[in-house]
């Protein structure tokens, strides 16, 4: 079973979201995510200042298996990356929720958050796909 | 586990990189019972597969030495790739892809018509692949020493009554393949796994083979290519010059046109290569990659490529770029294989 923590939003497409002090979106992807895609090589990220739209393709998460989109969960401004993952993509693998972020986004509105999904429809979504 | 020819198939028992450092490192052993084992015999046989082969099992003058070679159709396409041993004189094992296996068993019927001989599917019969510098060392340990084994040369096999032990394998290291039926495979493989050796996946499989330069049947080779095409053109035997295998008038014709290039590279930047991805020259797309991945040895990516070569010029290996998600990154073309018995053989 995988682990999806409660404080954090999430889409179906696994991305989770979660709502910093400052306002800002720390963005990654679910422990079912890395699991599914296995060992990561590398990861591609946006940089620092794009202007991202909600749902748009923001960076690119590749395992020993396949490419995976990851979307963006709000519109926004980049306002930093995680630089680490440049030599250690697997902390993705070994820490999908705290040292395997992937980027933070200072949203334009609070709607998008607001309309991601909670972690029991998270969980609803991943019981349908099995 | 993920389903494969109607098999399924483990991709990996925990880590693929780890598994793949431990082959390159010191063993591990693999299940690749999905490929299908096919014997042969009957006094056709020799002249039946000196037809059906582009390879010359001719050239296979010991009992138990082995050929890995393509069977062409008649416009010298690839059906299959597959290891030849010659078990006694007139008698032979052929190892075939899983996927392929029907199509090749109707192929093989149908085109031994006119000859004397038997042909027999061995599916009772289960395959392990012990890979690695360790693997003599684990296979003594587990059934014993016993001098045709120490003595037993690349590209050759032996027989202990129902087992059957070839010194090939797909990984570019040292190792054996290993022929038996399922029962006694499941004791043996209980048996080498006591020791050091690690079990190994479908995934690492993949990443030892195209660091070693070794084609994939379905990504790299197919029935629509040529082995030069695919780079395997060294297998086909064009001597005795009588010698009127399927598909030779097709293929000599193709080779005289063609100006494929098959070949290595090397990622130079961050990314991934995967098949199917665009290669260009000067914004001309020149060719395909056929397979790519993540190279844990190298900790670049690496790939095959089919180019067409510029009809005046050659290839400059500076300036050849792959199209990775619509942008540009440059590659170098790489003689293959990349690494051989643990070590990196590509020049970088």
């Amino acid at each position: 079973m995988s682990d999806i923590p409660s404080e954090l939003k999430f889409l179906a497409s696994h991305e989770w979201a979660r709502l910093c002090d400052n306002g800002e979106l720390e963005i990654g992807i679910s422990d079912h995510a890395q699991e599914a895609l296995g060992e990561l090589v590398y990861v591609e990220l946006p940089g620092v200042g794009d202007k991202l739209d909600a749902g748009e393709e923001s960076a690119v998460v590749e395992s020993v298996k396949a490419a995976s989109d990851v979307y963006c969960p709000a519109s926004g401004t980049v306002t930093a990356i995680n630089e680490e993952l440049e030599e250690r993509p697997d902390l993705v693998n070994d820490s999908p929720y705290s040292a395997g972020w992937l980027f933070r986004l200072k949203p334009e509105l609070d709607s998008d958050y607001a309309n991601m999904l909670d972690a029991a429809e998270y969980e609803e979504t991943l019981e349908d796909e099995d | 586990m993920a389903p494969f020819a109607g098999w399924e198939m483990p991709i990996h028992y925990g880590s693929q990189i780890e598994e793949h450092h431990r082959v390159r490192t010191a063993v591990g052993l693999f299940d690749v019972s999905h490929m299908a084992v096919v014997d042969l015999q009957g006094r056709d046989s020799t002249a039946f597969l000196q037809r059906l082969l582009a390879n010359d099992v001719g050239r296979l003058v010991e009992d138990g030495s082995a050929l890995y070679s393509c069977m062409l159709n008649e416009q010298g396409g690839v059906i299959d790739d597959l290891i030849v041993y010659r078990r006694a004189t007139h008698r032979f094992r052929l190892v075939l892809n899983a996927a392929t296996a029907g199509s090749d068993l109707d192929w093989i019927a149908e085109q031994s018509q006119d000859y004397t001989l038997e042909i027999q599917r061995r599916p009772e019969m289960a395959i392990l692949a012990l890979q690695g510098p360790a693997a003599t060392t684990a296979l003594i340990d587990a059934i014993g020493d016993r001098s045709e084994l120490t003595d037993l040369k690349r590209f050759r096999s032996t027989e202990f009554d129902q087992l059957f032990v070839a010194r090939t394998g797909y990984t570019g290291e040292e190792g054996y393949e290993l022929i038996l039926p399922v029962e006694d495979a499941l004791l043996l493989w209980d048996r080498l796994l006591t020791g050091v050796v690690a079990p190994v996946g479908l995934g690492a499989r993949d990443t030892l083979r195209l660091e070693a330069g070794l084609c994939l049947y379905g990504q790299d080779l197919d029935n629509q290519h040529t082995p030069t095409e695919s780079g395997v053109d060294w297998t086909v035997a064009w001597q005795p010059e009588g010698r009127d295998f399927i598909g030779r008038q097709a293929l000599s014709e193709k080779n005289r046109q063609t100006r494929s290039l098959f070949t290595g590279l090397l990622l130079e930047e961050k990314g991934v290569l995967r098949s199917g991805m665009s290669v260009l020259q000067n914004d001309q797309r020149i060719g395909i990659t056929t397979s790519g991945g993540f190279s844990p040895t190298l900790q670049r990516s690496i790939a095959f490529a089919r180019l067409t070569l510029p009809e005046n010029g050659e290839l400059s290996a500076d300036s050849l770029f792959v199209e990775i998600r619509g942008k540009q990154k440059a590659v170098t073309a790489i003689s293959l294989p990349f690494v051989r018995n643990g070590k990196i053989v590509a020049r970088l």
